[in-house]
């Protein structure tokens, strides 16, 4: 959803080989700043600020202007993401079937809210709206597990397995 | 159809498919058909084939068998261990086998509809271009570039009379002429696969299921405009689709079915795909174009239209897949069969997405004008778990409600309106006794006030405080004069707003209003919800006289919150409860409120 919270951007070291690529790859394109954004994110998980420095210079554009394209789509992320982000469709037909009680006992069980990470890296938890997969509402993902006709019994099921998962 | 004398086993697919299984199945019918030597043993090929999305993804993974002997038979819910069974049984034995069979209203699902858009959907490897080209695959196009000058293909899509399917529905051929009467050489083609309409999942099936015959669609358009590049932005949400549909585009340039001089017709088209990234907004042309160009998707104001200056100053064209899907079948049949379909002001068939309260959720084409009655009943199968019907959502957050009273309502663009919702793309999400209208005015009040762009006031600061106000009520701090102060600023929020997000949002309360003006009176006047749906009314207790005691609510709830024993009245140990209403949802006998 667009309007994420403003998130803190922390300051790192990082390899910027990847993003130098992902910017070749794109660099005569026209209306190449998204898809430069995305291969990133793609790269890294998640946009680090440093690659944004790269952009600015690289595409010739303001970091002002990164920012706003990277503020205004809910899919761009500043922050280092979890090794498992669960998603949970919040879309009509997902509502109707009860989408809330699915999100508020993930809230419950991992500790976090919407577009919010675990301390330890393990999870990530978004509401999105509509997968497209409506017909088995109300639906939950995680990384590309899709999980039709979910209850509130099925989210611990789905904690206990992905809990039982290694971190790499 | 292909090779009739061989054995055919479709796997459907599309997204629902493979959440249920469906890679796992296609591998053991492979796996099983080499090694059990099947071939040999019935002497005809057998070939299995990954299709898209048939439209029941509820009862996923679905089979179709098709052999000379038996014909075709479908096969629903297969898992892994089934495989053998169907391969020595069907297959081998000409045996159906019963058990595993679809039941009945399968086959009413299948035959009550009209299937001309989603023909190739689940019939098609979407991957294999030879499997599109047997189903007379850019004959359309052929016919076109060689037989017609442009303006008689635009003639002939103005007289099918096929109308936008992305929600305004407007004249296709007459908006293919406006860009076509643009001066330049270089113009831009736009296929809108944005689906930000949560509940609709049509386009994501047609680009998944039957990815040749958009890119063919837009080929069409693009030899009667005039313009030679074109765009499919799709949802970042879709990876499927974009997968397939790469391949798809992948192989037409490769088979030179696009970029220069397509098969040496002497026409050019280049397209490619962009990916969204997840802003409701940009399904909104002007956002979409400016979106392309690399920007925030704001939309900006018109005009300039489009079709006179859009992406990067050229004159744009844009539609909607369903829209570009319809076209090759206008040009292979002609218009007046197409014509021939639908009511007086809606032409063809429409898909819609049923989902919801419903027994079958799926995706139906049916012909434009069948009444949303019939479709929910005799296609749908009706209201799931024995309830009652309350409203069907139409058209998405642009739309409104539908209540029992306007059931016989035809599902065309004007009928819709004149019922308080719209077509929209073709969302119908049912609702029975336990969906509260005030709060489904609220969700998608959040959802566009989460979504609107912020560029005008109205929709930005206007939203917001209707959802505070709808918030309010909702847990029983409204105020009777909350619904006239509701009224007045939808119809402001729609007068001021430059894009048609801030010109719709308010319809969901609008049409709430207007048909359940009773469910918000029993939030404010009686502090109460009328559905058992809104949590801070909630009292919470099981009713002792409708309680049938079958325990279902026991299994149900995850908070050790019910107290039941073989024979018993369940109980509800309000200290435990945390009104997650899983207890309420799995009890058939409305016996706890
Ligand atoms: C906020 C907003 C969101 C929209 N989302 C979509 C969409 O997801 N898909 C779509 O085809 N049209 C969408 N539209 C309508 C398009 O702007 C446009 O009218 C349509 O793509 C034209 O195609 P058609 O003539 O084939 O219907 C949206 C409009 C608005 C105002
Ligand atoms: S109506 Fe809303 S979404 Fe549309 S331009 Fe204005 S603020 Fe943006
Ligand atoms: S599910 Fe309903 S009918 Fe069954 S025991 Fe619980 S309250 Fe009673
Ligand atoms: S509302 Fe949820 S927690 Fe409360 S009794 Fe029902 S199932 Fe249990
Ligand atoms: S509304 Fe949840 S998947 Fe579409």
């Amino acid at each position: 959803m667009s309007n994420a919270p403003a998130e803190e951007i922390p300051a790192e070291e990082i390899d910027l080989t990847e993003a130098n690529e992902v910017i070749d790859k794109y660099l005569t394109l026209p209306g190449n700043l998204m898809p430069v954004l995305q291969g990133i994110q793609e790269a890294y998980g998640y946009v680090p600020k440093p690659t944004i420095d790269l952009v600015a210079e690289r595409l010739n554009v303001y970091p002002s202007q990164i920012y706003g394209v990277l503020t205004f789509y809910a899919q761009f992320h500043l922050k280092p993401r979890g090794r498992f982000i669960i998603r949970v469709c919040v879309g009509t037909a997902c509502h109707v079937q009860g989408a809330e009680r699915i999100t508020e006992t993930f809230f419950g069980r991992l500790g976090i809210g919407h577009a919010e990470t675990t301390a330890d890296l393990r999870y990530t938890f978004e509401k999105v709206a509509c997968l497209g997969a409506c017909g088995m509402a109300p639906l939950a993902m995680v990384n590309d597990d899709t999980f039709g006709k979910m209850t509130v019994q099925k989210v611990d099921e789905i904690i206990e397995t992905y809990n039982a998962r290694p971190m790499k | 159809m292909s090779d009739n004398a061989g054995i055919k086993i479709l796997i459907c697919q599309g997204t629902g498919g493979i959440s249920a299984g469906a890679k796992q199945v296609e591998a053991e019918f492979t796996r099983l058909i080499a090694e059990k030597g099947i071939v040999a043993q019935v002497g005809k090929r057998c070939d299995v084939v990954k299709t898209g999305c048939r439209g029941l993804c509820a009862n996923d993974v679905l089979v179709d068998v098709i052999t000379p002997e038996l014909g075709r038979v479908t096969y629903d819910f297969v898992v892994p261990e089934d495989v053998a069974a169907i391969l020595d049984q069907h297959i081998v034995n000409n045996e159906v086998i019963e058990k595993k069979k679809a039941k009945a209203y399968y086959n009413t699902f299948v035959d009550q509809q009209m299937r001309v858009v989603m023909t190739g959907c689940g019939q098609i490897d979407p991957e294999r271009l030879d499997a599109f080209l047997e189903e007379d695959g850019f004959k359309a196009i052929e016919k076109c570039v060689k037989e017609m000058k442009p303006s008689e293909v635009i003639d002939e899509v103005k007289k099918s009379g096929l109308r936008g399917r992305g929600g305004g529905g407007f004249p296709t051929g007459m908006k293919w002429s406006f860009c076509a009467a643009s001066p330049g050489n270089h113009k831009y083609l736009i296929c809108n696969a944005d689906e930000g309409d949560p509940g609709a999942f049509m386009d994501r099936s047609i680009l998944e299921g039957d990815p040749y015959c958009v890119i063919e669609g837009m080929m069409i358009a693009a030899y009667a405009i005039g313009c030679d590049a074109g765009y499919v932005y799709v949802r970042a949400e879709y990876p499927l689709a974009i997968d397939r549909l790469q391949k798809a585009l992948d192989t037409c340039y490769e088979k030179g079915y696009l970029g220069k001089n397509i098969q040496g017709w002497g026409f050019d088209f280049d397209m490619r795909i962009k990916k969204g990234a997840g802003a409701f907004v940009c399904g909104e042309e002007t956002a979409l174009m400016a979106s392309i160009e690399g920007e925030r998707g704001m939309p900006r104001p018109r005009p300039p239209f489009p079709a006179v200056k859009g992406l990067w100053g050229f004159p744009t064209n844009i539609n909607n897949v369903e829209t570009f899907a319809n076209v090759r079948h206008i040009i292979n049949k002609g218009s007046d069969w197409y014509s021939s379909l639908g009511t007086d002001t809606t032409k063809g068939t429409k898909i819609f997405a049923v989902t919801g309260k419903v027994k079958h959720t799926g995706l139906v084409e049916v012909p434009a004008g069948m009444s949303v009655r019939d479709v929910i009943y005799q296609v749908c199968g009706g209201i799931a778990n024995n309830r009652k019907f309350k409203a069907v959502q139409a058209g998405g957050p642009s739309g409104g409600c539908i209540p029992a009273e306007v059931l016989d309502t035809p599902v065309d663009y004007d009928s819709l309106i004149k019922a308080g919702a719209m077509m929209g793309s073709g969302g119908l999400v049912v609702m029975d006794e336990t969906t509260c209208m005030v709060d489904v005015a609220r969700f998608f009040l959040s959802f566009t006030k989460m979504e609107s762009c912020g560029k005008c006031v109205p929709c930005r600061i206007g939203l917001k405080a209707m959802l505070d106000i709808l918030e309010r009520i909702t847990e029983g701090r409204g105020e009777m004069e909350d619904i006239d102060t509701l009224l007045e600023m939808g119809a402001t929020i729609k007068k001021a707003s430059l894009c048609g997000l801030g010109q719709t949002a308010p319809n969901p309360i609008l049409s709430t209003v207007k048909y359940f003006r009773h469910e918000y009176e029993a939030h404010i006047l009686e502090k109460r919800c009328p559905s058992n749906s809104c949590k801070e009314l909630l009292l919470w207790q099981v009713v002792p006289e409708k309680c049938v005691k079958c325990g279902a609510c026991l299994r149900a709830c995850p908070s050790n919150a019910i107290k039941w024993e073989k024979g018993e009245v369940a109980f509800l140990v309000k200290e435990n409860c945390t009104k997650c209403k899983s207890c309420y949802d799995a009890c058939r006998f409305m016996a706890i409120e």
